[in-house]
């Protein structure tokens, strides 16, 4: 499991971060004619420096562990381009060319996660 | 937080401009309509959407997006002189049906956007879904 872990290494999270990433701009989408809503983005560079930097430890019993859900996520509010009447943010352009974008990220991901595990496979079958 | 909860979300929103898209519909069919009152006189619908929080959204624990009301559109009712329809009242006048139908042949194109909008997303998510799986098939 360990040596698995480790030919993935930290592109197993960076898989789960884009797909966050994805959802989040897919409810952008879905939501460009809600009324007041704002639209959300993740930041992709301050996700991942917080898995890099997870080496907090717990010294002190008064200490508090990190959970999954109160670790920073990196979540942020979108600044628009424009103004609208309804105090919506979503510019669907915009939304659509991220999400392009973020779809383009999500299969680059993967494609270095296919080699790696092909690389796995080539060793266990030592043809 | 997993790919498959896009679906829902993107799904909530098919849901909500098919709303959308009958509530013009509706409008469009109804625009000819008179009446012998301003008050049953037929007023536009519009549905005015209104974003959901993961905690009320029930198994998925992803967001999503509902239809929270139809509100009558505030635009004036015209009335016109007719005294021989049979509806006219004691004045002689109909009330007819605030519908500009301009505005929802606008209407109806920003639903069908929106809606292909949301597909693409669910076909984009589904695609990468797939490869996903397919990763560990080898």
């Amino acid at each position: 499991m360990n040596m698995i872990d480790k030919a993935l290494g930290v592109h197993a999270q960076a898989l789960s971060v884009r797909s966050r990433r994805m959802e989040l701009l897919g409810l952008n989408i879905a939501n460009s004619d809600t009324p007041n809503f704002k639209a959300k983005d993740v930041d992709f560079k301050s996700v991942l420096q917080a898995a890099h930097s997870s080496n907090l430890s717990i010294t002190n019993k008064g200490h508090v562990p990190l959970t999954e859900s109160g670790s920073p996520d990196g979540e942020m509010y979108r600044i628009p381009f424009d103004t609208s009447f309804d105090g919506n943010t979503v510019e669907m352009n915009v939304e659509q060319a991220k999400f392009g974008q973020a779809a383009a990220d999500y299969q680059a991901t993967l494609n270095i996660l296919e080699n790696r595990i092909g690389g796995i496979r080539k060793a266990l079958r030592g043809d | 937080m997993a790919l498959e909860d896009i679906f829902s979300v993107a799904g909530s929103a098919l849901n909500a401009q098919t709303t959308r898209m009958n509530t013009t519909a509706s409008n469009l069919a109804n625009a000819a309509t008179v009446a012998g009152s301003e008050d049953g006189a037929f007023r536009a619908k519009r549905a005015v959407f209104k974003s959901i929080l993961a905690d009320q959204m029930g198994d998925s624990n992803a967001g999503g997006i509902k239809v929270e009301k139809l509100i009558d559109d505030p635009s004036p009712i015209r009335k016109m002189s007719e005294p021989g329809n049979p509806l006219a009242d004691k004045d002689g006048y109909i009330y007819l049906s605030n519908v500009n139908e301009m505005t929802e042949m606008v209407e109806m194109m920003a639903a069908s956007r929106s809606y292909q909008n949301n597909v693409e997303v669910v076909n984009t998510t589904r695609q990468l879904m797939m490869r996903t799986v397919d990763m560990i098939k080898g």
